[in-house]
């Protein structure tokens, strides 16, 4: 019950802050946090509970904002056609992807993964309608009312998809669903033999993942008005969606949301005052530190530090 | 008489050029304590592991309740009654000893239900049996040695199985461990539950299987009840060398 009091309490102060803040800057940053909020939950879903190290960021949120860049185009369809579209297609390419790499394991897996991304890339450069090498320009159409400017409305969208995505990641963490991944990630010959079916949860994990991070593209090229393969099919995604849950913590959903924030807000504010190569670096930095020093993340320490006795 | 619970027909496995099982047939009949032995490297983890399914057997086939199970996944032979320690421990580590039973009991045991059944009052009668219920919220990783192999045996009873295969629940411990852990192991045949005992402690195998099998590269070589095999001469060649 705290848990969706809490939800509606952000939905409505992203709401507030759409109708108060007049800064059009702090939208454009803030949707970028919110989105890293959606990439790192969906990440955690495979990479944490199950422990599926996942480099295909960019070919799942790649596809979603393409799907909604080119169903725009053909067709002029709203918002929420695009997202629901983009999460299909994302969707089913984690269902193909899971079927041709989920039975590889450890760093094989990893390896698949950054490959989808290169798949991905190469397939959108060359498609023509798509925009091919040098992209697409998009018209954002009006915003609808009561949103007086197009990016307070994708920034209100935004906050809807990140409560909905931690939403479902907790409810898959504290149902069966969750035990099994996790019992996946300890050993997955014990699982097998607990009856697990094993391949078919995998499976679920990676749709969904996919799912969750194709919708967190469909409004990309709207935010920019703009689409194009490099950017797009961009490591930093996969480097972002990664870095957040190591950051937080990834044993239970608040880590990567956690960690996105500090993280992309952190990101946002040295992009802003000292430089864009910088912000790169910190990640970079910040990353090694947590890996070698707080395996368990931000919420790791803090359980550290509420001491023994919280055991 | 009635159908044997478990039948083996002739099967065999291969790893590239080395064969690991040839051909071979077994029936284990239900409620049976059964041992099987062998030298190190003989066959014995491979055969069980194409009973329980992490191996697929190239030739021949597996008959589990007058079922052909030879096709199917290690989780759908769970579901069918085929139960496994491991030799080497593999407890969901950053899982507590509760929420280890807890997995087989919500994918086994009430899978149908699996959002209302009480799963965490059910993993405490197991443990309460096997002498572990002062660890049930322990991490397992902080187990010692004795309550890993015991923690092997409660996770395959909350898979509520008809065949438990135990594949050296014993080694390395004590004498008393090892009492220990067979006591359970009588407990639970006496329960009705047929039992495939893989073993190095000769002791512990002549005391516990109404018959036994050994295997020595891939072929069975003696099949007698405990007190005849180890006078089989083939078996004390295997053996010891002799």
């Amino acid at each position: 019950m705290r848990f969706w009091i809490g939800a509606g309490v952000a939905v409505l102060a992203a709401v507030a802050m759409a109708a108060l803040v007049k800064y059009e800057y702090f939208f454009f940053a803030g949707y970028t946090v919110l989105m890293f909020i959606v990439l790192a939950t969906a990440w955690n879903i495979l990479g944490g509970y199950a422990g599926y190290v996942n480099f295909g960021t960019p070919a799942f949120f790649g596809l979603g904002a393409y799907t909604a860049a080119v169903i725009y185009k053909a067709t002029a369809a709203p918002l929420v056609l695009q997202i629901a579209a983009a999460a299909l297609t994302a969707g089913l390419l984690g269902l193909l992807a899971g079927v041709l790499t989920l039975r590889l394991r450890g760093i094989f897996f990893a390896i698949a993964t950054i490959a989808l991304t290169v798949i991905m890339q190469t397939v959108f450069i060359n498609w023509r309608f798509a925009g091919g090498a040098t992209g697409l320009q998009l018209l954002r159409p009006a915003p609808i009312a009561p949103f007086e400017s197009y990016i307070k409305m994708l920034f209100v969208v935004m906050a809807l998809m990140a409560v909905a995505s931690i939403a479902l990641a907790r409810y898959i963490e504290r149902s069966w669903l969750g035990r099994g991944l996790r019992a996946i990630r300890d050993s997955e010959e014990a699982a097998e033999a607990s009856g697990v079916p094993t391949l078919k949860l995998k499976l679920f994990a990676c749709c969904v993942c996919g799912a969750l991070m194709g919708a967190a593209g469909a409004p990309m090229p709207m935010y920019l008005s703009y689409i194009e393969p490099e950017s797009t099919f961009n490591l930093n995604y996969a480097i972002g969606a990664l870095a957040s849950p190591m950051i937080g913590g990834t044993a239970t959903w608040a880590g990567p949301v956690i960690g996105a924030f500090v993280l992309s807000s952190l990101q946002q504010i040295i992009t802003v005052t000292i430089s864009n190569e910088m912000n790169v670096l910190v990640v970079g930095v910040l990353l090694v530190v947590f890996v070698v020093a707080a395996p368990e993340g931000i919420l790791g320490l803090f359980k550290r530090w509420l001491g023994p006795s919280s055991k | 008489m009635a159908r044997p619970l478990l039948e083996i027909k002739g099967i065999s496995k291969h790893f590239g050029g080395f064969t690991a099982l040839s051909e071979v047939s077994l029936e284990i009949a239900a409620g049976e304590r059964f041992g099987l032995i062998g030298p190190n490297g003989s066959g014995k983890t491979t055969l069980i592991n194409c009973v329980g399914g992490a191996l697929r057997n190239d030739g021949g086939s597996i008959v589990f309740a007058g079922e052909d199970v030879s096709r199917l996944a290690p989780y759908q032979r769970a579901r069918r009654g085929i139960a496994r320690s491991f030799q080497i421990p593999r407890p969901f580590r950053t899982m507590s000893v509760l929420e280890n039973l807890q997995v087989p009991l919500e994918y086994l045991a009430h899978r149908r239900t699996l959002h209302t059944a009480d799963t965490a009052s059910e993993a405490m009668q197991i443990l309460a049996s096997m002498g572990l219920a002062d660890k049930a919220r322990t991490p397992s990783n902080r187990l010692s040695q004795v309550e890993l192999r015991k923690l092997e045996l409660a996770r395959a009873m909350a898979a509520q199985p008809r065949l438990l295969i135990s594949d050296e629940a014993m080694a390395g411990l004590s004498g008393s461990e090892v009492d220990e852990v067979l006591k359970i192991l009588f407990d639970l045949n006496a329960r009705g539950i047929t039992i495939i005992m893989i073993e190095h402690i000769m002791q512990a195998v002549m005391r516990f299987s109404q018959r036994v099998v050994c295997l020595d590269a891939g072929r069975i070589i003696c099949e007698a009840a405990p007190a005849e095999i180890v006078k089989n001469q083939d078996v004390q060649r295997a053996y010891l060398g002799a």
